[in-house]
């Protein structure tokens, strides 16, 4: 546990550097509020809808559950890699396989089009 | 960082039990919120912030693979995830909706009901100890090396078998989210 | 942990049922829409290979060395026969898609590949002898489930149903998941054997009860018994129909196979304990699965609560373990069972054809007139269903409440029957409808596939029936081995 020691205090001054700033701004800045300050583009085109009111395509859902599962996956590969040597041919046997299954999902998704954007 | 001394004792004790009830406790405060706020990008914050508590209870039990992963996985992958399902739903009308079903009532009366015992067994019960091995979450036959290659001997070895069915298991997943998915499937080659 | 190439052998059904759903699936985007009837016949041809294996396993004389590849996996006489059980039904699942799948707007090919994913998951629950083999195959299973579920995408109630069955599924899972970490963290020990072994010489303890509680619960949603049965209505509903014909067969009898050998093999000492809430819980579903069967309209949502009915009636040969029928009465029920059980649903996916739609009791009014046949049939599966002898069903429900009483469970057994009685109520209205009352006079078209799986049912159904001792010889040496 004493290992994590160090990593707690950079977490607490990677915390406390943006605190400071902000609190150090908001102490000596001068106010002067403008609603042309809140636009999106202060000095742009005026936004003509809400940022709410916008549906994204359901093909970026379908992007990230892929992104996932490949995702689980890499996790799958960091053991073997660690321990490459020790698990030896039956190791890269048991990844091949694991592989090629997956492969073959990627297959399927490649050619049902799925991961193109037209 | 032992939960476990003496023959029979108690779930939680010494310092490490403390940070696990701090942890316990700031994780189930971050799901209540997840559920409680109204706007869902604040739902969101709020989850990435338990999934990282979840994180820090499994580096104290000095399970760091699995806490890399639930970081990996959980705060980036699953985050995504649902980031894109705010983006796909309208928010105005996600506003409007209560945030909790009509039988609410009936589910805080019985909260209690399974809460209590539950708390009561784990609380009281005397666990019997398995022989402490310090180094059992790091040792690759024998030898010392670190948890990931704990976790590698063990997944490779005596798991293969649940290890290759994950492995189906995420091609059924890549098949799940292709066919309700995608759009249609008029052009097919 | 020591891999042997016999090993592999063992294995191989499953690792043949796996390439085969790969094959499908890879080949379904080559295959258009038109000629996706292909697909249903290579998925019979495929499980046909695997019946096969699956001879050539049962001859094996490894079977008998115990649980392989690090005690994850074990080929006893009970995986087998719930594997060709599993066989049985996705190929009757396929053959009553072939036409049902062909005339709706989806592809075919991921259908198939789906179906058997979920086989392979079915087949490693089966040969599960380890907590974490028996949890990631349930999860395989239940995942190509829900996504089967929702199948139909563009129609409302397919939709519903996939998610209903998705969140309570996902829940149940995670119940059953908590009560496994229990377990494990009690005793330190995945193996069933193991665990029977750690918990020989020692007392029971709240802790333990707590995580057998859990386990149970989980289960229960998952054999869809009360109070864990209200997701069951709604996506046996929602789902296309020969997708809920599946699901009350194949992924049920599935969890009765892990159901039963965790609680045979690991917990049989604690059975004083569960015992009673099993008790309680098969007398609940027995009782409210068939009067809440009897306020249908709709047959989907009818044969669903008499599916949860028929779960209750199997909880009585859980109960009889140590009895002489308890075991052996599950088996042949379940065998029964799903012949008869598919069987009525492949009725309904017949009148489901075009434009004619067996969604409620009165789609089936004057049936004997339009098709006599099937009405016949029809009426086998629904006598069979009722438990009224010379069927399956009568044979089954006979060893089952036989066990009951063996195991001093009286009182249960005298609920069953008279739930039983109920039941014959609301597969009675089905049948006055086909044979008592005049209805459209248009003509059903035949699709021959769906026809082999009626008569498969309707075979089966009748010859264990007629004639039990043939199959009752053999299933009785199929308990779960506790190496």
């Amino acid at each position: 546990m004493a290992n994590y020691f160090p990593i707690l205090i950079l977490g607490l001054l990677a915390a406390a550097l943006p605190l400071a700033t902000i609190f150090l701004a908001r102490a000596i800045q001068t106010r002067r509020p403008n609603p042309a300050k809140l636009e999106p583009y202060e000095s742009g085109i005026a936004a003509t809808t809400f940022a709410f009111d916008t549906r994204f395509s359901v093909r970026y859902f379908l992007i990230a559950v892929l992104f996932v599962v490949f995702d689980v996956e890499t996790i799958f590969l960091f053991p073997w890699a660690v321990l490459f040597h020790r698990l030896g041919l039956f190791g890269l046997i048991e990844m091949v396989i694991f592989l090629v299954i997956l492969v073959v999902g990627y297959f399927y998704v490649w050619k049902r089009q799925a991961l193109d954007w037209a | 960082m032992g939960a476990a001394e003496a023959a029979g004792s108690a779930l939680l004790t010494g310092v490490a039990g403390w940070l696990f009830v701090g942890f316990a406790l700031l994780i189930l405060g971050t799901a209540i919120a997840v559920v409680w706020s109204k706007n869902p990008v604040h739902s969101a914050l709020f989850l990435l912030a338990s999934f990282l508590l979840v994180a820090c209870v499994f580096i104290l039990e000095e399970a760091e693979f699995v806490g890399a992963v639930q970081i990996l996985v959980y705060a980036g992958g699953i985050m995504v995830l649902f980031l894109f399902v705010i983006m796909l739903v309208h928010q105005r009308t996600a506003a409007g909706t209560p945030a909790f079903q009509h039988q609410w009532d009936i589910a805080l009366l019985l909260l209690p009901v399974f809460l209590i015992p539950f708390l009561y067994i784990l609380g009281t019960e005397k666990f019997t100890d398995i022989a402490r091995n310090p180094d059992a979450f790091r040792a690759v036959a024998g030898r010392v090396i670190g948890n990931t290659e704990a976790v590698s001997w063990l997944m490779f070895r005596d798991y293969l078998l649940p290890f290759e069915v994950a492995s189906v298991f995420l091609l059924v997943a890549m098949i799940g989210a292709v066919v309700l998915g995608k759009r249609s499937f008029e052009k097919v080659d | 942990m020591k891999v042997q190439a016999t090993d592999w052998l063992l294995l191989s059904p499953e690792l043949f049922l796996t390439a085969a759903g790969m094959i499908l699936l890879a080949s379904s985007v080559f295959v258009g829409k038109a000629k996706e009837e292909l697909f249903g016949f290579l998925s019979v041809l495929m499980l046909g290979i695997t019946g096969v294996l699956l001879v050539f396993v049962s001859t094996m004389p490894e079977r008998a060395h115990g649980p392989i590849l690090g005690g994850m996996f074990v080929v006893d006489n009970f995986a087998l026969f719930f594997k060709f059980l599993v066989l049985l039904a996705m190929v009757l699942t396929v053959l009553a898609s072939v036409r049902f799948v062909g005339e709706a707007p989806y592809p075919g090919g991921e259908y198939y590949a789906l179906v058997v994913f979920s086989g392979v998951g079915m087949f490693f629950m089966a040969s599960g002898s380890n907590l974490i083999s028996i949890y990631v195959a349930l999860e395989l299973m239940a995942l190509a489930s829900y996504v089967l579920a929702g199948y139909f995408k563009g129609e409302i109630k397919s939709t519903e149903a996939a998610l209903k069955y998705f969140i309570l599924g996902a829940f149940s899972s995670a119940v059953l998941l908590y009560g496994l970490s229990l377990v494990y963290g009690l005793g330190g020990k995945m193996g069933l054997a193991d665990l029977a072994r750690l918990y020989t010489g020692t007392q029971r303890t709240n802790a333990i009860a707590l995580g057998i509680l859990m386990i149970l619960a989980g289960l229960l949603f998952k054999i869809a018994a009360v109070p864990f049965h209200l997701w069951t209505p709604d996506v046996y509903e929602g789902s296309p129909t020969p997708v809920t014909a599946f699901f009350s067969v194949g992924p049920k009898v599935a969890a009765y196979a892990i159901f039963a050998r965790i609680f045979y093999v690991a917990f049989p000492k604690f059975q004083a304990d569960w015992g009673l809430i099993v008790a309680l819980v098969a007398a609940a579903t027995m009782i409210w699965g068939n009067l809440a069967a009897l306020l249908q309209t709709n047959v989907k949502r009818m044969f669903a609560y008499s599916s949860i009915a028929h779960a209750g009636y199997a909880l009585l040969g859980v109960l009889g373990f140590q009895t002489k029928f308890g075991m052996w009465g599950v088996l042949v029920y379940l065998l029964a069972y799903t012949l008869m059980n598919f069987g009525a649903f492949a009725l309904i996916i017949f009148l489901e054809a075009k434009g004619y739609a067996a969604e409620s009791v009165s789609d089936f009014d004057g049936l004997a007139k339009r098709n006599m046949p099937a009405a016949v049939v029809m009426l086998l599966f629904l006598l069979s269903l009722a438990g009224i002898p010379p069927t399956a069903g009568f044979i089954g429900k006979y060893y089952l409440f036989t066990a009951a009483m063996d195991a001093g469970y009286a009182w249960l057994a005298i609920i069953a029957v008279l739930a039983s009685a109920v039941s014959l109520f609301y597969y009675f209205r089905i049948a006055a409808a086909m044979f008592f009352t005049d209805g459209v006079s248009a003509k059903i078209p035949v699709s021959y596939a769906l026809t082999a799986a009626v008569i498969i049912c309707a075979v089966g159904t009748l010859v264990i029936g007629v004639a039990p001792e043939s199959v009752l010889d053999v299933l009785h040496r199929c308990v779960p081995s506790k190496y």
